[in-house]
């Protein structure tokens, strides 16, 4: 069904009955009301974040003078500052920062795949779903050097110390140097959960180049598939948004 | 575009008339509304089985502590020692009797048969919105029956930490036997089950949304649709509070994280996990575990508004009153649920903050329960089996529904919670009263379901029999948690003083009735598959009723109506209208047919029918993909 081919309803009759009274296929409905439970997937997560993270200690002294202890909340800047290939360098959220540009510019060429949707042109669809999906891997790519960077621990010129001035090691689950367990916890469980719904959305994307590739879309006549998974897309996009202000800016 | 939609609509006519599907696409992985609705209520028929025996073995225990239970070892093998039930299978079993009634049942078996047959049929719609996704919730649901199922077999036992399973004893395998493989099973079936749930409710939201048939507005929709419509919503925004529960529960159990954990002593020996918060789990769990009550009482209320309106042939009283009231009751569904929670060590003021919020939904239970009693008040009651588990509905809400003034209070709870009290409360107001609105909904659609009908005086026997067992179970169990008694104890010798033993004999009868109450269910299930089979043919319309499902063909074809769907012109309860020659006017039979018995207002709707039949090309475009 497509809302692009169905005869124009009298606005008085919109409520009805017989038509689609929100102008919008039950597949897009389906994918908005999936978004919203979703959204209070992640809900439920940020919450347990900020319950955990305010129970625990936070660190009173000046940031000059910031030592890593389990026993206070570390200061995200002092936990993410390297950048892959600029050894030696402290360049604080610098990385993350440029994997959120890279994830929010996939959106953006998310609209454009939607836009030439709606002009039927498939070789711009299927160009604008390939940087896409360009954009998701780098952004998974990313994700899962920052992680190795974290479970690793940081380089010996960075020197990230304790109280006593001993540099540091890496992360898990179980353990955690930088600051009490439920910091790394919390990290790898919804940076992860995030990432998982990353990698639906790149598998998403791959299968509809796939599709627009082979003209199924072009037969179909509308390509409102792309339309339902760039909703998706742009969902995760803003799940990262509030993800990166919880855990690199608050 | 005008011939190219009635081209698509050809074509779309053509499929249903000879496109015949194969055993397995037809029966077992059918994406037909009506073959989903038939195996969503035959697989709770066969939990709620399993589920009503756990409760008959606890309460064996209960009443009799001191049976020889050995004749049950052929069953229960080994959780039998020395003729006694083993003390932590007890636990398991109260636990699954929980975890199988809430979700399996009164989820699945209520809202899934009857949102799933009822939706399309109701409003109008040849189908769900996606078939093949409403398939897969079914699938879902049966991959998580297996599981929990599988678990009841394995070694250490199922889940044992009450279906709340809060950590630290759902947390730390170690902690007790059903800890182990028994909760990943558990955690593993109801994440499975969320995700059936999921699919499930967008389908009836969007189905509810975009699919009604021609006239058919949110205003003249039955109240069974909106109870569903509601009931979805609860179930959209609070199952996945559960699943981030459930989810970090599993990483605390498995990957070493301590989300819920902290400073945990076993057996003298401190575990390593810090900073987590058990409380923090309560509140997601019971985020999702208030509105779960209901996500299963709606569906229920909602079909018992349907039969006592079409038995007493009269309107609903207050229809808007009635969704307004549902409206209420799912909105504030979501912010009470620290009710749950008062003896925490929760702030005080922020206890009477929930108790308000809490003591508001008597408002809107309320009204609903005065609508039902003012609909019958005059009316001309036929007794089916059907009415009967209604009014029974009804009677169970308001007994249970009282009681939940008192346990609402902050102050009175803190000394009756986790009591038979609360036991007896939430068994009258949700357990009860759900089951009896299934009950009443089988009676009611089964002539639909399976065209066939129910043998009647089986259905009278079978109601008296569960809505006087009900009463006998529940109501004295109100006086052994006022006594003290706390919930989930294997047995209460060591109470002091002889004290409990005064309440041995209560216990008795309480469980005698249970048994009892058990046993008339064989009279349901004979009646029930037996009608199914060698069941008299039904007619068309046996209820007398105005609703679109009676206009359909018995058989239950698939595309629901064989021509064009018909289209509705007025609300669904005009019984016994004034001016009328006959008790009830089905809702596709235009005002301009009935003039004698239309209002001035109604007359005035003439004019419309010409647009609401307008809209019949745009309805079929809907159908043409």
């Amino acid at each position: 069904m497509s809302a692009l081919h169905a005869p124009a309803v009298p606005e008085k009759l919109t409520w009805t009955g017989g038509s689609e009274p929100l102008k919008a296929s039950y597949g897009k409905l389906m994918m908005w009301f999936f978004l919203l439970s979703d959204t209070f997937t992640f809900s439920a997560l940020l919450v347990t974040y900020g319950m955990i993270r305010y129970s625990q200690q936070a660190y009173e002294g000046a940031v000059e003078k910031f030592y890593f202890s389990t026993t206070h909340w570390p200061i995200p800047e002092k936990v993410f500052e390297s950048v892959p290939f600029l050894h030696g360098m402290s360049l604080p959220l610098v990385f993350v920062g440029i994997m959120t540009f890279i994830l929010i510019f996939s959106s953006v060429t998310m609209v454009l795949a939607v836009e030439a949707g709606h002009r039927n042109d498939r070789a711009d669809v299927e160009k604008w779903m390939l940087w896409t999906i360009l954009g998701g891997f780098t952004f998974l790519g990313s994700q899962a050097w920052e992680w190795s960077h974290f479970i690793h621990g940081p380089e010996l010129a960075l020197a990230a110390k304790d109280a006593a001035g001993n540099a540091i090691e890496g992360a898990n689950l179980v353990r955690n140097p930088y600051g009490p367990p439920a910091f790394a916890d919390l990290f790898f469980f919804i940076t992860g959960f995030h990432g998982t719904h990353v990698f639906s959305g790149v598998i998403l994307n791959i299968l509809i180049f796939f599709n627009t590739a082979t003209g199924l879309y072009e037969r179909r006549g509308h390509y409102e598939m792309v339309e339902k998974v760039g909703l998706y897309w742009h969902f995760v996009d803003l799940v990262w948004v509030f993800v990166f202000t919880f855990f690199y800016l608050v | 575009m005008a011939t190219a939609t009635l081209h698509a609509t050809d074509t779309h006519d053509h499929e249903h008339e000879h496109h015949e599907l194969g055993f397995v696409q037809k029966y077992i992985f059918s994406e037909d509304h009506k073959t989903i609705a038939k195996q969503y209520l035959i697989s709770g028929i066969i939990w709620a089985f399993f589920g009503g025996a756990m409760s008959v073995i606890f309460r064996l225990q209960l009443g009799f502590p001191n049976m020889d239970l050995t004749w049950l070892k052929p069953v229960l093998g080994q959780w039998i020692v020395e003729g006694k039930l083993e003390k932590e299978f007890y636990l398991a079993l109260v636990t699954m009797h929980g975890t199988v009634m809430v979700f399996f049942v009164l989820t699945a078996g209520l809202s899934g048969t009857f949102s799933n047959f009822l939706i399309p049929l109701q409003i109008g719609a040849r189908d769900m919105a996606s078939g093949f996704i409403n398939m897969l919730s079914y699938w879902f649901f049966f991959l998580a029956s297996i599981i929990m199922f599988s678990s009841l077999f394995i070694e250490t036992g199922p889940a044992s930490g009450g279906w709340v399973i809060y950590p630290p004893l759902s947390a730390l395998p170690q902690a007790m036997p059903g800890s182990g493989l028994g909760m990943t099973l558990w955690l593993s079936s109801m994440a499975l089950f969320i995700v059936s749930q999921l699919m499930g409710g967008i389908n009836y939201i969007c189905t509810v949304i975009n699919l009604r048939t021609r006239g058919m507005s949110f205003t003249k929709l039955p109240l069974t649709i909106w109870a569903f419509f509601f009931t979805a919503i609860l179930g959209l925004l609070s199952f996945p509070v559960l699943l981030s529960a459930a989810l970090l529960l599993i990483f605390d159990r498995s990957f070493g994280t301590s989300f819920y954990l902290s400073e945990i002593y076993i057996g003298g020996e401190a575990l390593p996990n810090i900073g987590g918060s058990a409380i923090l789990y309560q509140h997601l769990f019971w985020f999702l575990g208030h509105p779960e009550v209901y996500i299963v009482l709606l569906p229920a209320l909602g079909i018992t508004s349907e039969i006592i309106a079409t038995n007493s042939r009269k309107p609903i009283f207050g229809y808007r009153a009635m969704i307004g009231s549902m409206m209420g009751i799912t909105c504030l569904a979501f912010i009470v649920w620290a009710h749950h929670m008062f003896v925490t060590g929760m702030n005080p003021f922020l206890g009477s903050v929930f108790m308000f919020l809490t003591l508001i939904i008597a408002v809107p239970s309320a009204v609903k329960a005065f609508n039902y009693i003012t609909t019958l008040w005059r009316g001309n009651i036929i007794f089916t089996p059907a009415m009967l588990f209604s009014i029974g509905l009804v009677s169970l809400f308001i007994s249970g529904g009282l009681t939940g003034i008192i346990l609402g209070n902050s102050a009175l709870d803190i000394n009756l919670h986790d009591t038979y009290f609360v036991v007896a409360h939430f068994h009258l107001v949700m357990g009860a009263a759900s089951f009896f609105g299934l009950m009443a909904g089988v009676y009611h659609w089964f002539p639909k379901l399976f065209g066939k009908t129910m043998n009647k005086n089986a259905g009278y026997i079978h109601f008296w029999f569960t809505f006087v067992g009900v009463y006998c179970v529940f109501f004295p169990m109100h006086y052994i948690g006022l006594a003290g008694f706390p919930r989930r104890y294997y047995s209460f010798t060591a109470l002091g003083n002889g004290r409990m033993e005064a309440f041995v004999d209560m216990n008795m009868f309480i469980s005698i009735a249970a048994i009892l109450t058990f046993l008339a269910q064989a009279i349901f299930a004979v009646n029930f598959f037996y009608s199914i089979f060698k069941g008299k043919r039904a007619p068309q319309n046996p209820w007398n009723s105005t609703t679109l499902e009676w206009t359909a063909p018995i058989e239950g074809i698939h595309g629901n109506w064989p021509g064009e769907i018909p289209a509705v012109y007025r609300w669904p309860y005009d019984y016994s209208k004034p001016g009328s020659s006959v008790d009830f006017i089905p809702q596709n039979v235009p005002y301009s047919a009935t003039p004698e018995s239309n209002f001035p207002e109604e007359n005035e709707e003439i004019a419309n029918e010409k647009e609401i039949e307008g809209l019949l090309d745009i309805q079929n475009s809907a159908y043409s993909h």
